[in-house]
This record gives C-alpha cells, structure tokens and sequence, in this order.
C-alpha cells in the first residue's frame, strides 16, 4: 500500500526521469550512470560543454538513437512511470508524446499549411479537426499573425527564427506531454532567440520541457531547473539561481563563469 | 609573373569550356545540317520502302520508345528500391559493402557483355527468343546500376535532421522515406534516371543478339516479336547497307530522331525539377 502511495506520490512531481543510464556509442562509453528527474510544466536547461552527453540524453528520451546500430542504452528512460523502452511503447508512440525541436529548424520541403498537417495525418486525427489544431498550434507559436495569410508559401521561404517557431508548432500540434528542444536557437539572431524564449516560457503552462542550450543567459532566463553535465555525467542539479549563484561543485562555478566551455 | 598567374588559370579554364562547347556545337550542327532535309511527317509515321531507300523509320521509333519504356519499368522501380534499402535500412557490414562495390562494378562492365548474358538468360535459357521483351529486360539490367548508384547518391545528400524532422512528429522510419527523403530526393533521382534511360536507349550492343532486326514489315510491337530500333537502324544504314551513298541522308535523319527522342525524355525531367524547384 506504501509502494504504491510513493509511486503516485513520485508521480505528482516527476514527468520524465532516467534511472541510471548508461550509453555506448560503439565501445565509446557517451552517457555515466545519468539519474535525473523533471518535474511537470517546469522548464529544465541542460548544460555542459560540447560533448558531455546533453544531446545524447535528450535524444535517448524520444528514442532518436534508435537508428543508430552502434548505440547501446542500460537503464530506464521513464514517462509518467512507464519505461519508454521496455517493449510497452513503440517508437513513434513515444515520439507522439514527446515531442522535439532541433537545433537547425528542419521544416519539411512542402508548404507551411502541410508542415503541421503531416504530423496530424500520419497520427490519423480525422480531417475535419486538421483544420483548427493548425490554427492553434500555429497561434500558440505565436506566428499565426505572421504567416495566416500566406499559409500555402514553402516553408523553406521563411526566415531561420520563422521556421524554428513553425517547427514548434509541429511538435506542438500533437498535443505532446514533454518537448525537447536541442539548443533551438543556436542558430538565430537575438530578437528571434527572444522570441523563442518567451515563447518556451509560456509554453510551460501547458508542457514540460526540457533544453539543451550553450548560452548561460538562456538557461538563466527560461529555465526553472538547471543540470550541468560534464564527460557524460550529471555534477550538479537545481534551482536555476541556486545553481548559477551558489554552485556546489567547482566545476560548475568555472563552467557558468565562463573559465571553461 | 604574379599578375600572369591568375590569366593563365583562367585562360585554361576557359579554353576547356570553349573546347567542350565547341565540339557539342559543331556534331550537332552537323547532325542537323544534313538531318534535317530528311525530316518530314512521312519520315516519321511511315514504314521503310525498296530496301530501306525510301519511306520512313517508324518502326523504329515505336521500337525505341516501347524498348525504353521496358527498360524503365524494369530498372526504375528496382533500382530505386534496393538504393534505398542499402542507403536508409541496410546496417554497414563487410556484406552491404560488397554488395555496393559489386553494384559500382557492375556499372563498369562493357555493354556488349550484357548483351550476350542476356542471350544466354533470357533469350534461350528463359525461351523468350529474340524479342522486344528479351532486349528489354537485357537492357533494364544494364541500367541497374546506374540507377541504384545515382538514387543512392540523391538519397545521401538529404540530411539527417529532415529525416529526424519526421521521427519526431511519430512517422514510422517508412512513413519518413516515403513521404520526406524521396519528395526530397526526387530531382536527383530523376536526373540519374533520365541520363541512364537516355543511355540505354542509344545503345546498340546489348539488343543486337536480344531482339533487334533489321526490318520488320508491321510496327505493332508485340512484347514477343523482334522489333526495330532507332540505334541499330542507324547502325545498317550507315555500314551494312548495299548502297550506303544512297541511304546517307536516311541515316543523317535517323540520328536527329534518335537525338529529338533522348531531348523529349530529357525534357520531361526538367519539367519535374522545375515544379518542384518552385514548391519549395
């Protein structure tokens, strides 16, 4: 009876969690006895220096390693309590509930209309709701205003931050319970990284999000909850200002004070 | 010195240029100069007459034509499969390796080659004698290669991140090629596809001992029967025949067809490059 409390209690609290995992890309040991919790509509940062593992651990989530013959995972990867990798879910069910944003916006070569409705069509939500999800998955992107009237143009006309927005509302669309987002703006000038970030604040309300991203300032603006990794392992987690104010680890405090990177 | 450098790097590359332009220019020229008086309705939609001195070649424009249109069927659909099965599924082992290094050979062996394996396979080991359908499926053969390695290529230069871009929204690896990486792909595979059926129509080798004659009486084009083609046609006229001096410009107009044939097909994939090029 006092198992199954915790587990619910747990629940409340935790959206998405890795129990000890360790990853292998070949016999090259990428992810160290990863433990880490995220919290439901909260905005957690990973960051670390080029080659720690966040992008691994992010892409370990949503099982984009499954293509790659020479990757090699232990340990749970776990939603809401289900272990996304123990032959409960498939692989696109669990893409359905979590959701992902790359680096590069990577819109499909067709038009901006057809980029969201793709997703719905191979999910088989039935044509007559099409319309309205992309109606709102595009306002909740905050780019309706920009792009409802040119809703038919290629989607490789718009510009870098437009595009990476309507990526967002493609992952948005479906509805998912957690979006990863791989430093999203890493490739964007300042007023659309703005954009973007307002844009994750407010969609916390309605998801839990995780995200990689190099820029300290980044973290400290959107995110709730910071993870700083280093060679494949989680030093050191907590609250944003905690962590960027008060670092336990010294090597924390020389990452974010930019004495390495 | 140092001012005379940059001249004469461009001065050799626009002498290549020149020198492949020229050459294009003056054998099209010449196909055309002395093609062209031959060309008219009748030319084209009407049977060989006394021996070939007269009349038209349509037989061998409908033999052409319905040879390339086989040799599509057999080698497209094939070719595009099994490149995207080495380039999208296949894991990288010794075995996908020599499977790709024997394809890469295979588009180095010498058309007439393929022209006696088709003899021996299709011709009498599979009974369908000499016809339409032997040197169809010889010359398919011949276009596999090419078709695989240039699908191959156009299927590599799509990056990861837009296959990515489909997993993520929960399409099955499947629902990715076929609705992402090909549309992606497409103008390159057409070129490789339009380039390979351009060459496989031009060749005289393999149907030689597959299927091609000398003349035949009704262009109907039967899968079984022997049939006529633009290439082999222009072939007897120019070396076999009795009276070459007398059939020359015969041949002259035969090559321009031949030529206005492989545009036609040529044409077709521009059009697709251009729409889609549009789309995107």
């Amino acid at each position: 009876m006092c198992g199954i409390n915790t587990v619910k209690m747990n629940n409340d609290l935790v959206k998405l969690s890795a129990e000890s995992v360790n990853l292998w890309f070949g016999s090259k040991q990428v992810l160290k006895n990863i433990n880490i919790d995220f919290a439901p509509n909260q905005v957690t940062a990973l960051i670390g220096p080029s080659g720690c593992g966040k992008s691994t651990l992010l892409r370990a989530f949503n099982r984009m390693h499954d293509l790659s013959p020479d990757a090699r995972i232990e340990g749970k990867l776990v939603l809401e309590g289900q272990d996304l990798y123990d032959g409960h879910f498939s692989a696109t069910q669990v893409r359905r509930r979590i959701g992902m944003v790359f680096q590069k916006a990577n819109p499909f070569p067709k038009s901006i209309y057809e980029n969201i409705n793709y997703g719905l069509k191979i999910n088989d939500i039935p044509k007559a709701e099409r319309k309205g999800i992309i109606e709102n998955a595009l306002k909740e992107s905050y780019i309706w205003d920009e792009l409802k009237t040119e809703l038919d143009k290629p989607a490789t006309r718009l510009s870098g931050g437009q595009q990476q927005r309507l990526c967002i509302a493609r992952a948005v669309a479906l509805r998912p319970e957690v979006i990863l987002m791989d430093e999203p703006c890493s490739a964007l000038d300042p007023l659309s990284t703005l954009k973007i970030e307002e844009l994750i604040v407010k969609l916390k309300k309605d998801y839990t999000i995780v995200i990689v991203t190099h820029n300290m300032q980044q973290a400290q603006r959107v995110a709730d909850k910071t993870v700083f990794m280093y060679l494949g392992e989680v030093i050191e987690e907590g609250e944003t200002k905690e962590l960027f104010n008060n670092p336990k680890n010294e090597l924390t405090g020389n990452y974010v004070k930019g004495r390495f990177g | 010195m140092k001012k005379l450098t940059p001249l004469i790097e461009w001065g050799t590359l626009l002498f290549c240029t020149g020198m492949v332009c020229f050459f294009l220019v003056v054998i099209l020229w010449d196909l055309i100069s002395k093609g062209a008086p031959s060309l008219s309705w009748e030319f084209v939609t009407s049977l060989p007459s006394e021996g070939m001195t007269k009349g038209g070649i349509l037989p061998a424009i409908i033999g052409t034509v319905l040879l390339t249109m086989i040799t599509a069927l057999v080698s497209v659909p094939f070719g595009i499969s099994c490149a995207i099965y080495l380039n999208e599924y296949a894991k990288d082992t010794w075995l996908t390796r020599l499977i790709r290094a024997s394809i890469r050979n295979l588009a180095g062996v010498p058309s007439i080659i393929y022209g006696l394996f088709g003899l021996a396979l299709f011709v009498q080991g599979l009974q369908m004698g000499t016809s339409l359908i032997s040197a169809g499926l010889t010359l398919g053969l011949l276009s596999l290669p090419y078709v695989i390695i240039t699908t191959e290529e156009a299927l590599r230069r799509i990056p990861a991140s837009t296959r990515e871009a489909a997993l993520a929204i929960g399409a099955t690896q499947f629902e990715s090629i076929r609705d992402v990486v090909l549309p992606s792909a497409l103008p390159g595979i057409l070129t490789g596809v339009v380039l390979t059926l351009s060459r496989a129509a031009g060749e005289t080798a393999p149907i030689l001992f597959t299927g091609v004659a000398f003349y035949i009486n009704n262009p109907t084009g039967f899968l079984n029967q022997e049939f006529m083609s633009l290439p082999y046609h222009l072939y007897m006229l120019s070396t076999q025949h009795q009276a070459i001096e007398e059939v020359r410009p015969l041949a002259y107009g035969t090559a321009l067809v031949l030529i206005i044939v492989v545009f036609l097909l040529n044409l077709t994939a521009f059009y697709v490059r251009y729409k889609h090029s549009k789309d995107e």
